[in-house]
């Protein structure tokens, strides 16, 4: 059975998961009663100055009747007494030695009130310090949260502030509501972090009630932007995580990440793991199932890595960031095409009108084998999609919407000509790639019709 | 009597397990309709409480050998459950959905998964050193199965005593193909193997091997033989040509599951049959008798529909079938020409006042015999009990049961029983019967002074740690 001791920047827990700082992580009740069920480690709900919530804090994001497929909150950073706050995380830590017991802070930003609160989180007994750069509402309009995770500069000098002043592990959380994700990792690294963790929420509002015309989360009438995290937000998280995983910057300073973004099952934390993920949070899963998830979480990551031959989880670590590449320096000479599989198709004929009216028409339907046109075609039979291979261009769009599985498969075709790339294009032809009738011409050359 | 108007091929299909197995696609839809409820009521609803919205999502999550261990560890005779528990009455009728709803399949989805655990061979559990303690079980069904299993999670190697040729007891002997084929049944008993149970079928105790040889050699004795014949029907006739016990016929039906098609064709069977009983084998010997090509078959039960134990499910299938059940009617005798069945004179009866048991007494109505024809009479009337056996190990015993404290320990304490040789009240399912295993294990390893096994997993991977949380922990700051 594989090893799922993880050691993040020193910090180790018997298994990778670690829940986020949010309400999951409130109270020592919360915490000690999530360590019963098993998970590895807890990022303290963040503490720091004074706050005031408000009713409702959460919108959601459902598809069909699944329901919190995405939450969105406005809710601020711990309202309870920060000295309340650390009497527990004192006691949780007694308890559990041998879990990772993280707080996240976010104060003023002067360098002595961070000093203060990094002072308090050390006396605590505190295995790390998480640095909230992220939250988006409320903490930001007071010069907190977003508002230092935007700009790389207080990113750079706060983060400095604390790693001078802390003796336990800095991690970085970063914010995606930036355009770029790079430079505040940058400044993580520049100031000295031990790690990053992201994604926090992303900026969001999450619907409208049609009768009321009010927006959701809707607070007494008035709704505002606030934050989104669960499945729905997975991608925008790997997408993050896999640009500041392969970083050169941040690759050669060997800092962790802690990912983060929607992962609710074992398959989503193994991605985020393959992706440079060295610990796993979670938080808007735990919100909708409790933590008894952490059960599933860990056998399935573990079957999982059993049946890869892996020893321990930290063999994982980042196993597809190599694959992480360039648009320029795709091969463009790679070829797949749409082949339908007759026995499995239920002729639902989804993937005809994906194709016809919004990829490419290269699918047909055909009765006994010959072309139907469906707008005059009025048999009871059903009709057989087929693709026409000479056209398709492997755009992959029927495929996805094809409700059985395997019935659609891309399958592979022989280059018709050696491999390029756009980047080689640019340095070898460049005329190809800024005139129109260049790249007429290159195509003809080398054989690349599109009808 | 003979049948031969169905061909090789609609034999096979009349005797091919009804439900096929999920696709893929099939499984994960209905996995992900599982709302995986807190406190969900159909663990409760299950007597062995499998952790089934665990289970579900593992399917859903992919996890197919974590959602197999997580039935397997519940309940080991989780490959035949799946498949025969009547779960319109267990956990699919607890589930929420069904009140605004469909309910979850559990049944069809907890064999999707113990199908990946039989398939690919996969061993869930590590093998437990060996304590030196030895237990002799009296019975290779699910009962003594189920107990054998869960003593070698304890590292408690029990040697299993089966008189038939084939391990299994019902499942691979009784329960008809159509719900379990006999592969599964035997799979169940291959998996109890590789734990290190020792299965020693052909050897019936009392006849090749003596009960106090047991109770000497071993460390405890455990009794899970079942039940026995079915009983005589006590009229006049019954020794005629024609005249048959349910058991063996279905049984016959599950070895040509094992052997092939062709042994069907050997089994004999009428073209008007007629059953007596209206319990569940009543029911899978009619469906038997029917899909091996009798052209007429009536069951014969002498109350009425309410107070028939067959489930509605089952009596709604059976009638589907095209089977004919005459409520209060008795036969009185059983007629013949030749030394052969002929038919079967019967007898209208009436509901009269409630017996001991609650329900109402039926009486015959004077002057309304009738005959109907037949020439082929199953008995379905229940079951003897086995209480030779029982006297010969030496337990008490009541109404034909084995009378067992909540632990299952009988009178002699050298002596645990399970399954349905116990069964004095409630229904006798192979559920039950598996759990029935649990508890005699946990009881024999106690007495045995064998500590409980350990979870697979330790709590940091992710297993629940019973409250090890003083009281702080629980108190909001
Ligand atoms: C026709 C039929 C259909 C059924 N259908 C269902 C169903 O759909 N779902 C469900 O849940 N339950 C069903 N049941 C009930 C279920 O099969 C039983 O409750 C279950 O098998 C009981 O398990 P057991 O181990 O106690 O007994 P059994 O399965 O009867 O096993 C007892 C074993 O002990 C052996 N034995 C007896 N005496 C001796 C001896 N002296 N020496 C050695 N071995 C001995 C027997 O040969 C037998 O193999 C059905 C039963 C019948 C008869
Ligand atoms: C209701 C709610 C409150 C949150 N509060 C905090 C917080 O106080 N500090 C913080 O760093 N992140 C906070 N987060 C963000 C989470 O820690 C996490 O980054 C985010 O939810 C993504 O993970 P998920 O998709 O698993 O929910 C909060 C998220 C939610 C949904
Ligand atoms: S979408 Fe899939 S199932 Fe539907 S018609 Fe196309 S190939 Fe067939």
């Amino acid at each position: 059975m594989a090893d799922l001791t993880t050691n993040f920047a020193g910090v180790v827990s018997p298994n990778p998961f670690w829940l986020a700082s949010a309400p999951p992580t409130n109270s020592a009740y919360q915490i000690n009663k999530a360590f019963e069920y098993g998970w590895g480690g807890a990022v303290w709900k963040t503490i720091g100055d004074p706050v005031l919530n408000v009713c409702n804090r959460y919108g959601q994001f459902e598809y069909g009747h699944r329901r919190l497929i995405a939450i969105n909150n406005v809710e601020l950073i711990s309202d309870r007494p920060i000295e309340v706050n650390l009497k527990e995380i004192r006691e949780v830590k007694k308890l559990w030695p041998d879990r990772a017991v993280v707080v996240s802070a976010m104060v003023s930003s002067n360098e002595a009130a961070w000093r203060k609160v990094v002072q308090q989180i050390e006396d605590a007994g505190a295995d790390a310090i998480e640095l909230n750069y992220g939250c988006p509402h409320g903490m930001s309009e007071r010069g907190m949260g977003a508002a230092v995770g935007q700009v790389p500069e207080y990113c750079e000098m706060i983060t400095g502030w604390v790693t001078a002043a802390a003796s336990i592990p800095v991690i970085v959380k970063l914010t995606p509501n930036v355009t770029n994700i790079i430079p505040p990792a940058h400044a993580a690294v520049n100031a000295g972090a031990d790690g990053i963790s992201l994604i926090n929420t992303i900026n969001s509002i999450t619907g409208v009630d049609l009768d009321s015309l009010e927006i959701f989360p809707n607070v007494g009438g008035k709704g505002s932007h606030g934050g989104y995290a669960g499945p729905a937000a997975r991608p925008i998280a790997l997408h993050m995580l896999s640009q500041v995983a392969s970083d050169p910057k941040v690759a050669a300073s060997g800092i962790p990440i802690s990912g983060m973004g929607g992962i609710e099952t074992w398959r989503d934390a193994a991605e985020f793991l393959v992706l440079g993920s060295t610990s796993m949070q979670v938080c808007t899963a735990v919100m909708h199932y409790g933590f008894r998830i952490i059960h599933e979480l860990c056998d399935g990551l573990s079957n999982w890595l059993d049946e890869k031959g892996a020893g321990a989880i930290s063999e994982f670590v980042g196993k597809s960031v190599p694959r992480i590449g360039h648009f320029g320096d795709f091969d463009l000479s790679f070829k797949t095409v749409a082949v339908i599989d007759e026995e499995k198709c239920i002729q639902c004929n989804l993937c005809y009108v994906a194709c016809d009216e919004g990829a490419h028409q290269c699918i047909d339907l055909t009765k006994d084998g010959v072309r139907v046109d469906p707008e005059t075609y009025s048999g009871a039979e059903l009709l057989q999609p087929k693709v026409r291979e000479e056209d398709c261009v492997g755009c992959d769009l029927c495929s996805l919407v094809c409700p059985v599985d395997d019935c659609i498969t891309m399958e592979e075709r022989p280059r018709e000509r050696d491999s390029f790339t756009w980047n080689e294009l640019v340095r070898t032809r460049p005329e190809v790639t800024t005139d129109w009738d260049a790249m007429v011409a290159f195509r003809r050359e080398v054989g690349i019709e599109i009808h | 009597m003979e049948h031969h108007k169905l061909s090789l091929d609609q034999l096979q299909d009349s005797f091919s397990e009804i439900h096929p197995r999920y696709t893929p696609n099939e499984a994960i839809v209905e996995a992900e309709r599982c709302l995986y409820c807190f406190d969900a009521p159909c663990i409760k609803a299950c007597p062995t409480s499998i952790d089934i919205p665990t289970f579900i999502r593992q399917i859903a999550n992919d996890n197919l050998t974590g959602a197999g261990t997580t039935i397997l560890e519940s309940n080991m005779m989780g490959h035949t459950c799946g498949r025969v528990c009547p779960v319109e009455e267990l956990c699919v009728g607890a589930c929420v959905l069904g009140r605004e709803h469909r309910p979850i399949a559990i049944g069809r989805l907890q064999r999707y998964a113990t199908d990946h655990i039989f398939e690919n061979d996969i061993q869930p559990f590590d093998l437990v050193a060996d304590t030196g303690k030895r237990v002799a079980i009296i019975g290779a069904g699910p009962a003594g199965l189920s107990t054998a299993g869960e003593l070698a999670k304890r590292g408690i190697r029990a040697t299993v005593f089966e008189k038939q040729e084939l391990a299994g007891g019902l499942s691979t002997y009784g329960i008809v193909v159509l719900r379990e084929p006999t592969n599964v049944a035997l799979e169940e008993v291959g998996f109890v193997e590789k734990l290190g149970v020792t299965v020693r079928t052909g050897v019936e105790v009392g006849r090749d091997v003596l009960p106090e040889d047991l109770l000497r050699e071993y460390d405890a004795v455990v009794l899970a033989a079942g039940t026995g014949r079915v009983p005589p029907l006590g009229v006049p006739g019954e020794e005629l040509e024609g005249v048959v016990e349910a058991l063996p016929m279905i049984a016959a039906t599950k070895l040509a599951d094992k052997d092939g098609t062709e042994a069907l064709t050997r089994i004999r069977v009428g073209n008007e049959v007629i059953v007596v009983g209206a319990g569940n084998t009543a029911i899978d010997a009619a469906t038997v008798a029917k899909r091996l090509g009798a052209e007429r078959v009536t069951m014969l039960y002498r109350r009425g529909r309410e107070e028939m134990s067959a489930y509605d499910h089952e009596v709604a299938f059976v009638r589907a079938e095209g089977v004919d059940i005459r409520l209060l009617t008795q036969p009185v005798e059983v007629l013949g020409e030749g030394g052969k069945v002929t038919g079967v004179r019967c007898v209208r009866m009436r509901l009269g006042d409630p017996d001991a048991s609650g329900r109402r007494r039926p009486e015959p109505i004077p002057g309304s015999e009738f005959v109907l024809p037949a020439d082929q009479v199953i008995k379905a009337i229940g079951q003897e009990k086995l209480v030779a056996l029982y006297d010969a190990v030496g337990v008490e015993h009541a109404s034909g049961y084995v009378r067992t404290d909540g632990e299952l320990r009988t009178s002699n304490p050298k002596v645990f029983a399970a399954g349905d040789c116990v069964r004095a009240t409630g229904q006798a399912l192979t559920v039950t019967a598996a759990e029935d295993g649990k508890i005699a294990a946990r009881a024999i390893a106690r007495q045995l002074g064998v500590a409980e096994p350990v979870p697979a997993r330790d709590d940091t991977r992710g297993r629940f740690l019973h409250a090890t949380v003083n009281e702080f922990g629980r108190i909001h700051g």
